[in-house]
């Protein structure tokens, strides 16, 4: 029996093309700081690579600076951005409270070590950061803001934030504007400049490219500090030899998938809406977390009442479903999501909460796998109960 | 799955035996770290990942399920206020009767499942308990107040196997745990110390140390902090009229006095036991029986007459034991069978 995958948002297949372009260079020496002809080689697929991802994105080839993910994307964001505001006294950073702990986390460490102040910006019961929070948070004291990070679209719950108009306030203080826009891309249409965000991350195994790759787009003029130290390969930003096999899958992934989004997006919110009516029709009392007009065509969060999220998880692993809850500790315990919590839901909501994420393998089957055993399944996680 | 090796073989085996098993670690801390520095075989983040690792090399799924506000309940508030009561717990029994085959058993058999298997060593056949072909880590005694209820839902795959068969066999399956070493002492005590874990909880409670004759011959930080049948620590300032060892005859927990005396003083020959399970092959004993019975872990066997009455079990021992405490299992057994088990109360 194959499985029902629905955890595209943790990482999906990679796609056709990606394979074809990574694998192409995987036996070719050649390191893209080299002088040499192997050396200018690997610097042409790197080159093209980085053209390519930055036509899908709207960029500029030079904004585009690679890394070895999204986290590393975000960490590059927030803490080289704190780091080069600081100095001129702005210590500031305002997040928003469902953002990814990729960001999330190396704030509370500037927090908590680098003096920086961070304000989480409420968001409301559908997760949306509101343009008046961010401006009344901006307005105290727009000279003490270092940064301002704010998602694309959140990774749990699947709310698309409006981050042009968060942008333009930002700006309007020349503070500058970070957005994770790994859950969006391939899903929503996400242009760099036309969105006039000033750092935006993005990473390969969420479109289909391979685990490993991944870039922080960074307008021109704007400079985070680095956080890796040494050759200085991607514009003296980060360091660390480039791989090139990887960046070419990554670009592949990239374009595909921006090449397919308007096609993907229709598909795959046909099919969720679908998922989600089933789910609700089996379950009556299940709630869709999240906006529901206004989300990543490929996510349904559901909170089942009664229900722990890890319960519900086994149950339809064992069932051939694999999806997914959200976060975990270290120690593999769950804790309730920060996102929902910030969200106003109870930690009971929180707890028995799930996430199904489509990706473009997904298919009509998949979702009458899930609707099959939904029922049966939550009415035994319910009879476990909340332990 | 504990993270140690004896949980690792009896998943592979049940898994072997065609079973659809599910491994499932006990997440007994909210804060994993802070019970052990190092992974001696529970508790600890380590024995997480190790866990995982031999869930993942026996192909089985492997989830962590938090049972850290039951076990500090039911298990660590427990044995504080068992100590503050002047009685000696035993918190591995307390585990297997409130969590594993309590807490875990009732939310798998919600979830579906059938039985809960440990690695535990001792056997089970036919829903019987009986000791281990292993003497040394036979595990019978802190298995002996499980219901017959409970016991029918378990699993012991190891019941057959000595330790070492066990590890020999996990480095044959290529389970990383092979050599890990035992785990002993008590898992939330990360250095061992239980008279300072007491303390901590329980606070200093001076009270005085006196011989049988009612003289006080010095004085203690807490009750708590003693068991019936101790010898070292007592910080008696004079030493016995006749010049031998003294040991801890009682513990009072009322007038907080710890009454010492010879180690004469500490031979009993009845006990009385209190909250009775009996889960074995023979009837509840109306009249007396002759069986033997086991008053601590790893401790010695005594010949017996036991028999029940009303709720409690009353215990004649052929011979005289010493350092009988009262809050340990009197575990009662015909050859290596365990036909029942009881709380000691009182011991004369």
């Amino acid at each position: 029996m194959e499985s029902a995958y629905l955890d595209h948002a943790a990482t999906t297949p990679m796609l056709p093309e990606a394979i074809e372009a990574m694998t192409a260079q995987l036996g070719v020496v050649g390191n893209a700081s080299s002088l040499h002809a192997a050396g200018r080689r690997a610097r042409r697929v790197v080159e093209e690579a980085r053209e390519n991802i930055a036509d899908a994105l709207d960029a500029r080839p030079s904004e585009v600076v690679f890394t070895s993910g999204g986290t590393e994307a975000d960490n590059l964001a927030v803490k080289g951005l704190y780091w080069a505001r600081r100095a001129r006294g702005a210590t500031r950073i305002l997040m928003s409270a469902a953002e990814h702990h990729a960001a999330l986390d190396p704030a509370h460490w500037l927090g908590d070590h680098q003096d920086a102040k961070v304000e989480l910006l409420e968001v409301d019961e559908l997760g949306r950061v509101h343009p008046q929070t961010l401006r009344d948070a901006v307005e105290r004291d727009p000279e003490s803001v270092a940064l301002v990070s704010v998602m694309w679209a959140n990774n749990e719950v699947g709310t698309v934030q409006p981050v042009r108009v968060l942008a333009a306030i930002a700006h309007n203080h020349g503070i500058p504007f970070h957005t994770d826009a790994v859950q969006a891309v391939g899903q929503l249409p996400v242009a760099f400049a036309a969105s006039g965000v000033d750092a935006m991350a993005v990473s390969g195994h969420k479109v289909g490219g391979p685990i490993g790759a991944g870039a922080l787009l960074l307008a021109r003029g704007v400079d985070p500090v680095p956080v890796l130290h040494g050759g200085g390969q991607e514009r003296d930003v980060r360091s660390g030899t480039l791989d090139a096999p990887a960046i070419a899958g990554f670009a592949a992934a990239v374009r595909t998938a921006v090449d397919r989004q308007a096609e993907t997006a229709a598909r795959l919110t046909a099919l969720r809406d679908d998922l989600i009516s089933r789910v609700r029709e089996a379950v009556p009392d299940v709630i869709l977390n999240g906006d529901p007009v206004n989300r990543l065509p490929g996510n349904a969060h559901f909170s089942f009442p009664g229900c722990e999220g890890d319960a519900l998880l086994m149950l339809l692993d064992a069932k051939g479903v694999e999806c997914s809850t959200g976060s975990a500790c270290s120690a593999g315990v769950a804790q309730p999501s920060h996102v929902l919590l910030a969200m106003g839901a109870d930690a009971v909501r929180a707890r028995g909460s799930l996430r199904f994420s489509l990706g473009h393998t997904s298919t009509r089957d998949d979702v009458d796998r899930v609707a099959a055993v939904i029922g049966t399944v939550v009415e035994r996680a319910r009879r476990a109960g909340l332990s | 799955m504990s993270g140690g090796v004896d949980s690792a073989v009896a998943a592979a085996r049940i898994a072997e035996a065609g079973h659809d098993v599910t491994g499932v670690h006990l997440a007994l801390s909210a804060n994993p770290q802070s019970y052990r520095t190092g992974a001696r075989g529970c508790c600890t983040i380590e024995d997480s990942r190790d866990a995982r690792r031999a869930a993942d090399v026996i192909g089985i799924p492997f989830y962590v399920w938090d049972m850290a506000e039951r076990f500090h309940r039911d298990v660590v508030e427990d044995f504080v206020s068992e100590y503050a009561a002047g009685r000696t717990p035993n918190p591995c029994l307390r585990c297997n009767e409130k969590i594993k085959f309590e807490a875990v058993l009732t939310r798998a058999l919600a979830l579906g499942f059938d039985a809960v298997a440990t690695g535990h060593h001792a056997r089970l056949v036919d829903g019987v308990l009986s000791r281990s072909p292993d003497a040394a880590k036979d595990q019978s005694y802190v298995l002996g107040v499980l219901t017959r209820e409970q016991l029918g839902h378990a699993i012991f795959p190891l019941g057959d196997s000595t330790k070492a068969q066990v590890r020999e066999e996990a480095a044959r399956r290529g389970l990383t745990v092979a050599d890990k070493p035992d785990s002993h002492d008590i898992c939330f005590i990360a250095d061992g110390d239980t008279r300072r874990f007491l303390a901590d909880r329980l606070g200093a409670a001076p009270g005085p140390i006196v011989d049988v004759s009612g003289e006080v011959v010095g004085t203690h930080e807490g009750a708590y902090g003693f068991t019936v049948g101790q010898r070292k620590g007592l910080r008696v300032d004079r030493p016995a009229p006749d010049g031998r060892p003294r040991y801890v005859l009682s513990i009072e927990p009322v007038s907080n006095t710890v009454t010492v005396g010879p180690r004469s003083a500490l031979e009993v020959t009845t006990i009385v036991a209190a909250r009775p399970v009996w889960n074995g092959p023979v009837a509840e004993p109306r009249e007396p029986l002759a069986c033997t019975v086991q008053l601590r872990a790893h401790g010695e066997v005594y010949g017996c007459r036991a028999q029940l009455s009303g709720d409690e079990v009353h215990i004649t021992l052929d011979a005289p034991a010493t350092g009988v405490a009262a809050g340990q299992a009197a575990v009662l057994y015909l050859d290596d069978t365990v036909i029942g088990s009881a709380t000691i109360v009182t011991a004369a």
